[in-house]
């Protein structure tokens, strides 16, 4: 007799459960999609992402690549080749400067290598071609004229140039100790 | 002479609006199930080709016919080929019999809404999906691939498993109409669908059915996270397209039977038969879908367990107590 109760009782949970399943999903039928239609609605992303590379420009206008082969080397698929150069006032640059796009993971550690900042990944991830060798891309594709997630940096404020005046007066650059004055 | 020459028109006409209208229902169905069940799962579903993705099914019927016809290396080829045609052929010679409206009177001409009123309609609605079973096990066989071999089995034992349960629990609805045509089935539930008196059957004829049908929760043979799409995995193309199209007939076929069995075929008030009809075959297949949308897939002693030990011995019990009041009440 208690077993027969047990039965019914679990064939009266087991068709309430199934019914709970069914109102369920029938409420879901009339709620809102939830889908964001792509082509027509693009999702705004973070400004980090990690897409589309570029190489910026200083607040100058100058590149600031300065061809030192760090994020080349750095690179897990070697996508980023380059041949670097000199100006006549001794500052440096790329000649050309290539990126594999078919090749390139977007992993970021060409932008982390970078100590000018120059080479920058961007949001813009829709980068699809029909022909894999349009995907290369040259300097000139790579190139804009702008200084990317940090516009007044400038490199060469600092460092890689030859010094002008004399010592202590470079920029942010302390003034020399007077070692006399400098005793314990 | 004439009149014969008149009648075998009729038919032809009659075999080519139930041919295309379908063909048509199968191809749009497709694309209400994906939309429905899309908006169970609060997606958009597809929405694309033409205005609200209305020509999904041609671009679907485009592409599937335009993709290479792939037969596998050491593939039984004629059985191979064979076998997609056997499930599409039964799914749609099944809706010979089923009636979708009253017959009309031209003339002195009696015009039945029926491709063929076969006095055993019944016996051939069930030898015809016992048929669909063999497309569905050799085109598993033929494959020559493991994936398909076990989905072509599990689709043998669990089509034979159910078919039982499918006949058992339309015997007492013989007994009630006192037939096995369909459109006498039909006639008989002039004054009340068989629903009302035959829950339990219905229940179990609805069951068995979805489980023939292989869908969702009874998708066993082409469960695709164990057997990649079970006995079609080796099917592309339009022999493929077959297979779909079969499914899916199948699901409207059987949307007719649960409305000419259970809810009074083409019978209703106020709307014309056809309509009635079609809201009929349409409510079971809105139903198929919402379920799709609800239920897991059934482990495989679980699906035994419910056709053999549960399923079988309450049709057997229900046509017993049928027999038994119909005894009482005509005493």
């Amino acid at each position: 007799m208690d077993q027969k109760r047990n039965f019914l009782a679990a064939t009266w949970e087991a068709l309430a459960e199934l019914a709970r399943g069914f109102a369920t999903t029938f409420i879901h039928l009339f709620r809102r999609p939830i889908t964001e239609q792509y082509p027509e609605y693009k999702r705004p992303l973070p400004e980090r992402s990690r897409a589309r590379i570029i190489l910026t420009r200083d607040p100058d206008g100058d590149e600031r690549c300065v061809a030192c082969y760090l994020c080349s080397a750095v690179c897990p698929v070697s996508c980023i080749s380059m041949q670097s150069g000199e100006r006549e006032d001794g500052r440096r640059f790329a000649h050309w400067f290539r990126i594999n796009f078919a090749r390139c993971i977007y992993c970021g550690l060409c932008e982390e290598a970078c100590p000018t900042l120059a080479i920058q990944l961007t949001p813009n991830f829709e980068t699809c071609q029909y022909d894999i060798l349009t995907l290369v891309a040259e300097k000139e594709d790579l190139l804009v004229d702008h200084g990317g997630k940090n516009h007044d940096y400038n490199f060469y404020r600092y460092a890689g140039v030859i010094a002008v005046g004399g010592k202590g007066d470079h920029l942010q650059e302390a003034k020399p100790v007077d070692r006399q004055s400098n005793m314990p | 002479m004439t009149a014969w020459i008149i009648g075998f028109i009729i038919l032809l006409a009659k075999l080519g609006l139930v041919l295309v209208g379908l063909l048509l229902l199968a191809a749009y169905l497709v694309f209400a199930e994906r939309k429905l069940l899309a908006r169970l799962q609060i997606r958009l579903g597809p929405n694309r080709a033409g205005p609200f993705g209305l020509m999904q099914p041609l671009a679907d019927a485009v592409k599937l016919l335009t993709k290479e016809d792939v037969v596998p290396n050491k593939a039984d080829r004629l059985i191979f080929l064979f076998a997609p045609a056997v499930v599409a052929a039964t799914a749609l010679l099944i809706f010979a019999v089923v009636p979708f409206g009253q017959g009309w009177t031209i003339g002195n001409h009696q015009i039945p809404m029926v491709v063929a009123d076969l006095n055993v309609g019944l016996l051939y609605v069930l030898a015809l999906s016992s048929i669909g079973v063999y497309g569905v096990a050799l085109g598993g066989w033929a494959s020559n691939s493991k994936y398909a071999l076990l989905g072509g089995i599990r689709g043998a034992a669990q089509m034979i498993s159910y078919e039982l349960s499918l006949g058992l629990a339309l015997v007492p609805v013989v007994m009630l109409a006192g037939s096995f045509s369909m459109v006498e089935i039909v006639a008989a539930q002039s004054r009340y669908p068989f629903l009302l008196v035959q829950p339990l059957a219905f229940f179990i004829f609805f069951v068995s059915a979805v489980a023939e049908t292989k869908r969702i929760p009874f998708d066993l043979p082409e469960a695709e996270n164990e057997l990649v799409a079970g006995y079609h995995t080796e099917y592309s193309g339009m022999r493929f397209g077959l297979f779909f199209l079969g499914e899916y007939v199948t699901m409207v076929v059987l949307g007719s039977l649960v409305a000419v069995f259970f809810l009074g075929g083409w019978q209703g008030p106020l709307l014309p038969p056809l309509v009635w009809f079609f809201l009929k075959v349409l409510a079971v297949v809105f139903f198929m879908i919402w379920m799709r949308g609800t239920l897991p897939r059934l482990r495989y002693d679980q699906l035994m367990h419910l056709g053999w030990k549960l399923l079988v011995p309450l049709a057997l019990l229900n046509i017993v107590v049928t027999g038994g009041v119909m005894l009482l009440l005509r005493a």
